[in-house]
């Protein structure tokens, strides 16, 4: 589970928003997309708890994988400056990940920094021969990224809660301005827009939920959600993917 | 490995090393056991138990800190008889002496746990919670007033087949009181509990649901070591299983130099889940590389030497 991954690559590709290629052999254990990755900041004691990241993209053939981050903090802003040859450790992968399913055509919603583990999502389904519609939610025009590999699986469309590009507001508004039928959708972005989709699609979900987490692997006790059966389960072993209506949001 | 150098005997705990994990940071060893065989380990200190089930605090439940951790889980577990039937028969594969932390909200509730918990044969001692800073009721209450902490560890003294070692809070004015007021009624002290703190988000507003928690990993060892070495000066000769930000062997070294006989590990297990296996590897190569017939040899110094 524990394992010291090389920094290929690194760069800043929106505000504050960092993707970062790493390379080694615990990659061809990383299968189902929306797992996630905790990574240590350094070896020393000043940052105790992991970053939860989720995986952006798999690369096998390679041994790598990219993970993509907002630094915010000071733990993030110094994983930030790691360069290529860089050492980092994580626990891997973690989670449960999305559900692959042989549907016709599907749509994908991702908002901010919930945008990431979608790209391998959509990847593994267009291999699979679904069809899948994008839509993005940015806050503003500095904050967009992916927009361009997103267009290279199928057709994306992006918000910007400022009007600063692409449609103006959420990406609900940009899903009313869609006249076609999907037969799933897989989301992964700030909980109040999990909610209105849950509560405004009609068809199946699934969605990705973000919590503090302490140890990453189902100990502490510290990334719960409430089931709709009033059971308090672990996000971090459980989830972080579950079908829409399985959690109270 | 298991050299005799490490083996370490207290009441009701045959120690092959005197390295174990610290409660609420290992679950119940469950999911460490797919890392490494839980038998190499001293001991295991197992998530606290409550008489119902809980279901804990709101999210977010932990923040990071300099150094250090805050948490507010609230106790979530599934209740006693839950631990007893799944979690406690899963550890019974494994050759390891078992603390059971026991935690409630009135004595009536820790006398229930403490009694059926002390009754399953892998449970070797228990570890009275009472400085869990997390909960509304019981916790820390029954931690910060020297009688009515005396009163409770008599109470279950009375019902548990198996030592009790009591969980000190360093949330008080007089930790040497806190000390003496059980010292003669509880078989250890494990010590210490964390310590109540508070993290504020980019808005000015409490991080955790609960707004406070508790502060926990290498930022606080300073006080624990503080705490150990002054109980230890007033009780020569009860048990203590010291915790609080151990991260190497250096500072268990510390740990048995202000007077602990074991060490718990706790929020390092977190960073690193092989924390565990890796200090029990390195103690055992750095007392032979000090020489020393027994960890022991050790213990007291940091005050014997004055």
């Amino acid at each position: 589970m524990k394992n010291l991954m090389t920094v290929v690559d690194q760069k800043c590709i929106a505000d504050k928003i960092h993707e970062m290629v790493l390379e080694g052999d615990i990659t061809s254990s990383m299968k189902t997309p929306g797992q996630f990755v905790h990574v240590r900041i350094n070896d020393t004691t000043e940052h105790v708890l992991r970053r939860p990241i989720s995986i952006a993209d798999i690369d096998h053939e390679h041994s790598r994988f990219t993970v993509i981050y907002r630094a915010e903090g000071e733990g993030t802003r110094k994983l930030s400056k790691l360069g290529s040859g860089d050492t980092v450790d994580i626990l891997s992968p973690l989670g449960n990940g999305y559900p692959l399913e042989q549907n016709d055509h599907v749509l994908i919603v991702g908002g901010g920094i919930g945008v990431p583990p979608l790209y391998e999502l959509s990847k593994q389904l267009n291999r699979m021969g679904v069809k899948t519609t994008h839509i993005l939610g940015f806050n503003s025009k500095k904050d967009v990224f992916y927009e361009e590999k997103f267009k290279a699986l199928g057709e994306t469309h992006v918000a910007t809660a400022d009007g600063s590009y692409g449609t103006e507001g959420f990406v609900t508004d940009a899903i009313s301005a869609l006249d076609q039928h999907f037969d799933c959708f897989y989301a992964c972005g700030p909980k109040v827009m999990l909610k209105v989709l849950s509560e405004t699609m009609e068809m199946d979900g699934y969605i990705s939920l973000e919590e503090r987490m302490g140890c990453g692997f189902g100990v502490c006790y510290a990334c719960v959600c409430e089931t709709a059966e009033g059971d308090w389960i672990k996000l971090c072993t459980e989830g972080p993917v579950f079908r829409k209506g399985e959690i109270v949001l | 490995m298991n050299s005799s150098a490490l083996n370490i005997t207290l009441p009701g705990l045959d120690l092959k090393n005197p390295i174990m994990p610290a409660s609420g940071c290992f679950s119940f060893g469950e999911e460490f056991s797919k890392l490494y065989d839980l038998s190499d380990l001293g001991a295991i200190m197992i998530k606290a138990a409550t008489h119902e089930a809980r279901t804990g605090n709101r999210t977010p439940r932990v923040a990071e800190t300099s150094s250090g951790m805050l948490n507010a889980i609230g106790l979530q577990n599934p209740g006693v008889d839950h631990i007893l039937a799944h979690e406690l028969k899963f550890l019974e594969q494994f050759d390891v002496p078992i603390i059971a932390n026991v935690a409630g909200s009135a004595v009536d509730d820790y006398v229930i746990v403490a009694d059926k918990i002390s009754k399953a044969s892998n449970v070797k001692a228990i570890e009275l919670n009472i400085s869990c800073p997390n909960v509304k009721e019981g916790g820390i209450q029954f931690g910060t007033d020297p009688e009515t902490a005396r009163r409770l560890t008599s109470r279950v003294k009375e019902v548990s087949d198996v030592p009790v070692y009591v969980k000190l809070s360093p949330n008080v004015t007089s930790i040497v009181d806190m000390a003496r007021s059980v010292g003669d009624i509880a078989d250890g002290l494990t010590m210490i509990n964390t310590l109540v703190g508070m993290r504020l988000d980019n808005r000015g507003r409490p991080i955790l649901s609960n707004t406070t928690g508790g502060l926990s990993g290498p930022a606080i060892k300073p006080v624990s070591l503080n705490m150990i070495y002054q109980v230890r000066q007033h009780l020569p000769h009860i048990p203590i299983i010291g915790m609080g930000g151990i991260s190497n062997v250096d500072d268990i070294l510390d740990y048995i130099s202000v007077g602990a006989d074991a060490v718990a590990i706790g929020t390092m297990n977190f960073t690193d889940p092989m924390i565990c296996p890796t200090l029990i590897q390195s103690l055992d190569e750095k007392v032979s590389e000090m020489g020393l017939d027994h960890l022991h040899d050790l213990k007291g110094r940091a005050y014997k030497t004055l």
